[in-house]
């Protein structure tokens, strides 16, 4: 029999709390699955890099870097930059995270924005390990993920649709990230400054090598303006 | 790419992953106070990298010729109107794409 406190209580415990990330993992992971198939991936690379990467906004844009010229150090410069906001739920769990033995590893591995949303907001149930139910919110979230990954390069190709326009779901997605980024600040400064930047770039370096030069522009940018920045607030 | 450079590829995205995730449990495990600066950038940099990423997905959109950019601007406003208007994620990217998908495959 399970003894109260222990992984089976944890998971029937975290499973409700995850249900919305369910939907939302299932749904972005088919797509994504299917969007790496149609650009003519095995349903094994989806697979895989949900495994290792478990990390939406990058795994999406894996498939046009994999698709380009090597680059490794572009490919690891945005790949850290587009992760770069994971240091900041790292900073926001660290509390959270303390005292959980080796399962903090894998809690750390697995901190996306879905699982950092559940785990910084809801109380631990009553009666249940903290560690354990961060442990099962984590695991849960990245069984969605995967599942959906994986399904989703399997459909790939038995789509009976034309397939045309479906990579636009990578943009559809980065726009609405960026309103919800946009609705949070009360001035727009910093938006502003990463559109302007990248535009910029973007004319003067060309669409092969403008991302460092942006990125550049943006710290750069971001450390000159940090007084009226921060007087700006509005920051939530 | 060889499978080699595309193993490669993957590794440094996972790294990279792996660094942003583990580097403030690594760095601030004790009661080490969080730089201001460090803070700042974490409410600073968001809107600006997903500004970056939504001219990464376009830039190779040519105004110049082809369709001019025309179904990428039309698809981006359906994105943004569904989005102010209901603020449902799922929504917002499904009606986007739908639209985008028509565009280019009926109209242009």
């Amino acid at each position: 029999m399970e003894k109260k406190g222990g992984f089976l209580s944890a998971f029937k415990a975290a499973f409700p709390h995850t249900i919305p990330v369910m939907t939302g993992y299932l749904f972005l992971g088919i797509s994504y699955g299917i969007y790496m198939k149609v650009s003519g991936f095995s349903f094994l690379y989806p697979m895989l890099m949900a495994i290792t990467i478990f990390g939406g906004s990058l795994e999406f844009v894996t498939v046009s870097l994999l698709l380009s010229t090597f680059a490794p150090l572009q490919t690891f410069l945005m790949a850290l930059v587009i992760q770069a906001r994971h240091l900041f739920y790292g900073l926001a769990m660290l509390e959270k995270y303390k005292n959980t033995g080796l399962k903090k590893l894998y809690l750390i591995f697995a901190l996306t924005d879905e699982t950092f949303s559940i785990n910084c907001s809801t109380p631990v149930p009553e009666g249940i390990d903290k560690g354990k139910f961060y442990f099962a919110v984590s695991l849960l979230d990245q069984c969605y993920w995967v599942s959906g990954a994986t399904i989703g390069g399997i459909l790939g190709s038995f789509i009976p649709f034309n397939t045309e326009g479906l990579d636009f779901v990578m943009t559809a997605m980065f726009v609405v990230i960026f309103i919800e980024q946009w609705l949070k600040e009360k001035k727009h400064y910093t938006a502003l400054i990463g559109a302007f930047s990248s535009v910029l770039c973007l004319i003067i370096f060309g669409a092969e090598s403008f991302i460092i030069p942006t990125m550049v522009c943006i710290f750069a940018m971001l450390a000159f303006f940090r007084k009226p920045i921060e007087k700006a607030g509005g920051f939530e | 790419m060889t499978l080699a450079e595309e193993i490669f590829t993957i590794s440094m995205c996972v790294a990279a992953t792996l660094i942003t995730r583990f580097l403030p449990f690594v760095l601030f495990s004790g009661n080490k106070k969080t730089p201001k600066f460090i803070e700042y950038l974490g409410k600073a940099l968001p809107a600006a990298i997903f500004a970056l990423l939504v001219v990464y997905c376009l830039k190779n959109v040519d105004i110049t010729s082809g369709s001019y950019g025309i179904p990428e601007a039309i698809s981006v406003a359906v994105v943004t109107a569904l989005h102010l208007w209901k603020r449902k994620i799922l929504l917002s990217m499904a009606g986007g794409t739908f639209c985008y998908m028509i565009l280019v495959q009926l109209v242009f």
